[in-house]
């Protein structure tokens, strides 16, 4: 018997292309080459431009003084400071807006998207109306839209003078909303407000104690503890117990008319306002949405399985349809908060001195830094949305259904 | 005794339905009063849009459409809406600075939009899909005008590019990646031997011209328009590509898109626009400067892109692996897979938000009045540093407003339609 020999192959150039063995070597090969070369003559153009502009890459105008005022800042800021810390003041000013966007957004849009579900039509219908409102026209339009609503159809602080005003305060003659801004009481932290906050502090934890407390009681013994109404207790009774024992130490100051202007109390820009609800409003039409489709997305046997077995109508939301509800909407609520934030950038349409403001705009334009400043935009931005994505993915995988 | 017995011989005529449960009271009862709450809301419903219209439609009914000013307005009756300053300045609002002789160019390009997106959106006219190739080029040249050689020498760029390409593969039977790269030589080529001779001699011969339009006299909703469709139709493909890359097997081209799509994800469009208005003259060879229209187009181009890659791949994700594995069964190379099994199926389940997509591309055009191109936004602020219309809001940003709202909402409604249109399941 002869052996047959098997045949030996013969590597030609043109398998690198025909053989699906070396064809996805070939291809990333020419992939990395072409990624490569852009990325070198981007780079070799942006340091010839640079050399023909006479300028450098370097960051450290970040330490010299900025020379500009912003109306707005969290943390103490003078024309002295410099230009890092300016950029820091813009960071804190977009951080603001978007956490306070977010959370007036999340709670409109459940609302929202509760109601727009209503077996009651008129309901449904004008919820239909404000989504499809918000979500048709830019979000742009609507920022100075209200900017425009604000300033021009509110009265000046001069209209509150005299016997009988034009205009009058509301909420108790508390609050002033006038063309420049609105004005709240503000707190006054006086002696002994340290404690106060503590004992709010104590009682919190102690509710959350309490609940854990009463779930293992339950599953041990049976025995249903009134959870709602001791927490209740615990949330007030300590708290206004000491605020009385402790002789008031929070006390409200209201702003008052003084001159043309109004003085004392908390004074929030138009600018910020406009921007926050503009932003809000816009966002929680998409939230609304998505609340919706989470709750529709729960197949009407689980509702009905439920009842079968004998729950309540409160405890099936609870129990049964909220915590699978939750897992389809809290992601794309999530990276609609992102979008929020990322919407807070159009802050200079209406002169709110956010982080592109400060380190995008009047620095940019002091300093000549435009590459520089860019950068730490960019990155910045960057930042926030990969660490909100990492929260995302932590998310999603903890709440899967397990085994699938 | 007498009988007590009783047997119906005739059927009793119907009675109508007691008052309380006829068609419109029943309805009424059931949807807007079947509880106390319910009914609350009802009332607190139709009092609020009572508030909202009670100032309204006097306002927008009375409006006054023929003074000259905001002055005369007021001096009219200052309560009602002064939508004079639609009349006055609608040209602007829809074209910017476009000179209004040429007005036919930019209407006639909006006309064949449709044209062209016909063979698209209806099956039933695919055979004239050759003219939605062609209608790019025909726009750009009626937008901009010019001479009409410098585009149809793109054109026939892409033809060379095929001819060599189908010559090489049919003729000279090379591999198809080989005759790729012949198609490609015979681009450049073209361009650089032939393409330069064939404008001068062909302007020469038959001039056929158009006055040449600066692309700072365009505005208003025109600019919209030109960004946001060039914008959605080339976004659509890249975004197709990115999605593939990012689902693909080879880890370096996976590596590339990844780091793409999450940086441009991860970015406000408004600073992309800041780099298209600033930065970009760093990146590219020093000298060269291009049309600030075009450099708005890319950046928005590529934002949308990655969004849409995002939207696309979680059309595939969705997709069951038995339909790849089946493909592969049959003998289908990738590309073959891709284009007959997979991207059918992957674009149909993603349809909701590719749509989205578009209209979040279409409301961000408003973005480009930031870096002072003047879309409607801009034009709005425009009109207001005007004497004769200073202190004017509400008029134009309503009438705005419902330019956008009629585009976007159309467009969700048709991609409504056409996830019905498509459904092929029972569910």
């Amino acid at each position: 018997m002869s052996s047959v020999k098997a045949p030996v192959e013969k590597f030609r150039l043109g398998m690198l292309l025909g053989d699906t063995r070396y064809r996805s070597t070939t291809v990333q090969v020419i992939a990395f080459i072409i990624f490569v070369a852009v990325v070198f003559w981007l780079v070799d153009n942006t340091v010839k431009n640079l050399a023909l502009l006479g300028k450098d890459v370097d960051f450290s105008y970040l330490w010299m003084r900025a020379g500009y005022d912003i109306n707005q800042r969290l943390i103490p800021y003078t024309n002295d400071s410099t230009h890092g810390r300016a950029a820091l003041v813009g960071i804190l000013n977009t951080l603001l807006v978007a956490f306070i966007g977010c959370i007036v957004a999340t709670i409109l849009g459940v609302f929202v998207g509760i109601l727009r579900l209503s077996k009651n039509w008129i309901v449904a219908k004008l919820m239909s109306v404000y989504i499809e409102g918000f979500r048709n026209i830019p979000i742009l339009l609507w920022i100075v839209m209200i900017f425009a609503l604000l300033t021009e159809f509110t009265p000046a602080p001069k209209a509150f003078k005299g016997a009988d005003p034009e205009a009058s305060m509301i909420f108790f003659q508390s609050t002033a909303i006038t063309n420049r801004g609105a004005y709240f009481p503000s707190p006054i932290w006086g002696e002994g407000s340290m404690y106060l906050l503590i004992i709010f502090a104590v009682s919190l934890a102690a509710i959350f104690f309490f609940r854990r407390y009463a779930k293992k009681l339950q599953e041990e013994t049976g025995k249903n503890l009134p959870k709602f109404w001791i927490s209740l207790a615990i949330f007030f009774v300590p708290t206004t117990l000491f605020y009385f024992l402790l002789g008031s130490p929070i006390t409200l100051e209201y702003p008052y008319l003084k001159g043309f202007n109004f003085k004392d109390g908390l004074y929030v820009r138009n600018s910020f306002i406009a921007l926050t609800l503009a932003l809000s409003l816009y966002t929680s039409a998409f939230i609304g949405e998505i609340v919706r489709s989470g709750i529709l997305a729960i197949s009407k046997g689980q509702t009905e399985a439920a009842s079968s077995l004998g729950l309540r109508p409160g405890r099936i939301m609870n129990l049964i349809i909220l915590p699978q509800a939750l897992r389809v909407i809290v992601p794309p609520m999530i990276s609609n908060y992102l979008n929020l934030t990322k919407n807070s950038s159009l802050a200079i349409a209406v002169g709110y001195m956010d982080v592109r403001g400060t380190l995008g705009g009047i620095t940019l334009n002091q300093t000549g830094r435009e590459l520089e400043s860019m950068l730490l935009l960019m990155g910045f931005y960057l930042c926030v949305s990969l660490i909100v994505s990492a929260i995302i993915n932590y998310f999603n995988r903890s709440f899967q259904i397990k085994g699938m | 005794m007498s009988n007590i017995s009783f047997v119906r011989e005739k059927a009793i005529p119907q009675s109508p339905p007691p008052i309380t449960e006829s068609n419109s009271i029943r309805w009424i009862r059931q949807n807007l009063f079947s509880g106390w709450l319910n009914s609350l809301l009802t009332i607190l419903s139709v009092y609020f849009i009572y508030i909202c219209l009670r100032d309204f439609i006097p306002w927008a009914y009375g409006g006054i459409w023929t003074a000259g000013s905001i002055r005369e307005c007021l001096d009219i009756n200052p309560d009602v809406a002064c939508f004079s300053v639609i009349g006055a300045r609608w040209r602007q609002l829809l074209f910017g600075f476009y000179p209004s002789e040429e007005y036919w160019r930019p209407i006639l390009t909006f006309i064949l939009l449709f044209v062209s997106i016909a063979p698209i959106l209806i099956p039933r006219f695919i055979k004239y899909f050759w003219f939605s190739l062609i209608y790019p080029g025909l726009a750009v040249w009626l937008l901009w005008g010019g001479s009409i050689w410098p585009v149809f020498s793109i054109y026939l760029a892409l033809v060379f590019g095929a001819l060599g390409f189908f010559i090489a593969k049919n003729q000279l039977r090379f591999s198809s990646g080989f005759s790729l790269l012949i198609g490609f030589v015979s681009v450049v080529v073209y361009f650089f031997f032939i393409a330069g001779p064939f404008i001068t001699l062909f302007k020469y011969i038959l001039p056929i011209n158009l006055m040449f339009i600066e692309s700072l006299q365009f505005g208003g909703f025109l600019l919209s328009m030109i960004v946001g469709f060039s914008g959605i139709a080339a976004s659509f493909p890249i975004g197709i590509l990115l999605a593939l890359g990012r689902q693909s097997d080879l880890p370096l081209v996976k590596m590339i898109c990844v780091g793409f799509i999450e940086f441009i994800r991860g970015v406000p469009l408004i600073t992309l626009l800041f780099v298209a208005s600033v930065l970009l003259n760093y990146f590219l060879p020093p000298g060269t400067s291009f049309d600030i229209i075009i450099r708005v187009i890319i950046m928005v181009t590529i934002f949308s892109a990655a969004y849409m890659a995002e939207v696309i791949r979680g059309g595939l994700a969705a997709l069951p692996v038995g339909q790849h594995e089946a493909s592969a069964a049959l003998g289908l190379s990738y590309w073959q897979a891709q284009r007959l099994i997979i991207m059918p199926q992957a674009l149909k389940i993603s349809i909701p938000g590719i749509v989205n997509t578009f209209i979040g591309l279409f409301k961000d055009t408003t973005l480009v009045s930031i870096i002072s191109l003047l879309d409607p936004v801009g034009l709005a602020s425009l009109i207001r540093a005007d004497q004769k219309w200073n202190g004017i809001y509400w008029e134009l940003y309503v009438a705005i407003g419902l330019l956008f709202f009629v585009c976007c909402f159309g467009m969700s409604q048709y991609s409504q339609y056409l996830e019905r249109k498509l459904k092929t399941d029972n569910s």
